[in-house]
C-alpha cells in the first residue's frame, strides 16, 4: 500500500511539473532545415552585412483561437555562427564579441504575446553573452496548413534590433554599427 | 664558404638561420598586435595580411632550410660540449623546427577554414584545401596561440643555451653561427 502512495504521489508530482513546464504544440523544423536566424548589421554605413547561427532548436504554440496564448522558446548555439568568413567568423565568437568559448547558448524565452492583425508583438527575455535582456519581436504570421507529407506546418518571420552595448559587446564598429538587426523565420511542425 | 663543413656553418645555413629567426619573431610580435588593433586602425586589414604573407614565406624558408640541412653536413658540436648539453641543444633544434610547422599549418587552417585562399603579398595565392574539422577557425585558432607561446618559450631557452656558451662556458657557439 505504501507503495502505491509513493507512485501515486510520484505521479501527481510529474503530472504537476508538466503541466508547469512549456507545453508546445509545434517544434521548430531545423532539421529540414525551414527556420534560420539570421543577423544584419551596417558595415562602415555603406553597406549590410549578413550572418546566420547554423544551430538552433526550439519549439512553440500557437492557437489560432487563442493568439494572445502563444508562446517559444528557442536556444542558439552561438558556437554555430556563419558569417561565411572563417577570420571574421573567429573573431566574432571570441571575447570581443560573442565569447562562445564561455557563453556558448543563447536563449529566448517568450514572456507575452500581443497579436495584431496578421501578427503581433512577441515580448520575452533574450539571454545573449551571459546578460538576459526584454526584447519585443514584431511578428508576421506567413501561414499555416497541412504540408505534402502528412503533417501539418505553422510559420512566421520576426524582427528585432539589439544594441550591442546592450549585451556587453563593446567593440566600436562605428557610429552607424551599434545595433544589428536579427531576422528571424520560423516554421513548426505539429507534433 | 657556401656549404657546411664538420666544423663551420656555410653562409646558407647562416643566412637561413638569422633570417627565418628574425621573421620567426617579428611574426610574433605582430600576431599579438594585430588582434588588438581597433577595427579603425589603418593597419586592421594590413596587418593580417603581412602576417599570412610572412608566414608562408617563413614555412617555405623553413622547408628549403631542412632540405638544405639533410643534403648537408651539419657541423659536429664541439669538443668542449658536455653530453647532456649536446642532447639538449639537439631536443630543443627538433622541438623548434616542429613547433614551427605546426604554427604554420594551424596558421593556414584558420585562414582557409571557408575555402579561401591565403594571398601572399597579392602575388602568390596558396588555396584552401577546405574545412576539415567543425569550427577549425577556432580550434586552429586556439592551437596556433598556444604553439606561437611555446615555440618563443623555446627559442628563449635557445637564446639562453647560446648566451650561456658564449659568456660562460667562453666558446664558438655562438660565434660560429655569426661569422667564421
Amino acid at each position: 500500500m505504501k507503495l502505491f502512495k509513493q507512485l501515486g504521489l510520484a505521479a501527481f508530482l510529474t503530472t504537476a511539473a508538466f503541466t508547469n513546464s512549456f507545453a508546445a504544440d509545434y517544434v521548430i523544423d531545423t532539421e529540414g532545415a525551414h527556420a534560420s536566424i539570421n543577423f544584419e548589421i551596417p558595415h562602415l554605413g555603406y553597406s549590410m552585412l549578413l550572418g546566420r547561427f547554423n544551430h538552433f532548436s526550439g519549439e512553440f504554440s500557437y492557437d489560432e483561437k487563442a493568439p494572445e496564448k502563444a508562446s517559444i522558446e528557442v536556444e542558439i548555439d552561438t558556437t554555430s555562427l556563419d558569417s561565411n568568413h572563417a577570420e571574421r567568423d573567429k573573431h566574432l565568437k571570441a571575447k570581443d564579441f560573442l565569447y562562445v568559448s564561455k557563453y556558448p547558448k543563447s536563449t529566448f524565452i517568450s514572456k507575452s504575446f500581443e497579436p495584431s492583425e496578421n501578427g503581433g508583438v512577441l515580448k520575452g527575455d533574450l539571454t545573449l553573452k551571459g546578460v538576459t535582456k526584454p526584447i519585443e519581436i514584431a511578428v508576421t504570421n506567413i501561414g499555416a496548413g497541412d504540408d505534402p507529407w502528412g503533417g501539418y506546418r505553422r510559420g512566421f518571420s520576426g524582427e528585432t534590433q539589439l544594441t550591442l552595448k546592450d549585451f556587453n559587446i563593446d567593440v566600436d564598429l562605428g557610429a552607424a554599427s551599434r545595433a544589428v538587426t536579427l531576422k528571424l523565420h520560423v516554421e513548426g511542425i505539429r507534433k | 664558404m657556401l656549404k657546411n663543413t664538420q666544423e663551420h656553418w656555410g653562409l646558407v645555413s647562416k643566412a637561413f638561420h638569422w633570417l627565418t629567426a628574425l621573421i620567426i619573431i617579428s611574426l610574433f610580435g605582430l600576431g599579438l598586435w594585430m588582434v588588438e588593433l581597433s577595427y579603425y586602425d589603418p593597419w586592421y586589414r594590413k596587418a593580417p595580411d603581412l602576417h599570412k604573407s610572412l608566414g608562408i614565406i617563413v614555412i617555405s624558408l623553413m622547408l628549403l632550410r631542412l632540405i638544405w640541412r639533410v643534403i648537408n653536413p651539419t657541423p659536429k658540436s664541439l669538443a668542449t660540449h658536455q653530453t647532456w648539453e649536446r642532447y639538449l641543444a639537439h631536443t630543443v633544434h627538433i622541438i623548434l623546427y616542429l613547433l614551427v610547422f605546426s604554427i604554420g599549418i594551424t596558421g593556414y587552417l584558420i585562414s582557409t577554414a571557408d575555402g579561401r585562399a591565403i594571398e601572399v603579398f597579392n602575388i602568390i595565392s596558396i588555396p584552401s584545401l577546405g574545412m576539415f574539422i567543425e569550427r577549425q577557425e577556432d580550434i586552429a585558432g586556439w592551437v596556433h596561440w598556444v604553439l606561437a607561446w611555446t615555440l618563443i618559450t623555446f627559442v628563449g631557452l635557445h637564446l639562453i643555451g647560446a648566451l650561456k656558451h658564449h659568456f660562460i662556458d667562453k666558446d664558438a657557439t655562438l660565434v660560429r653561427m655569426l661569422h667564421k
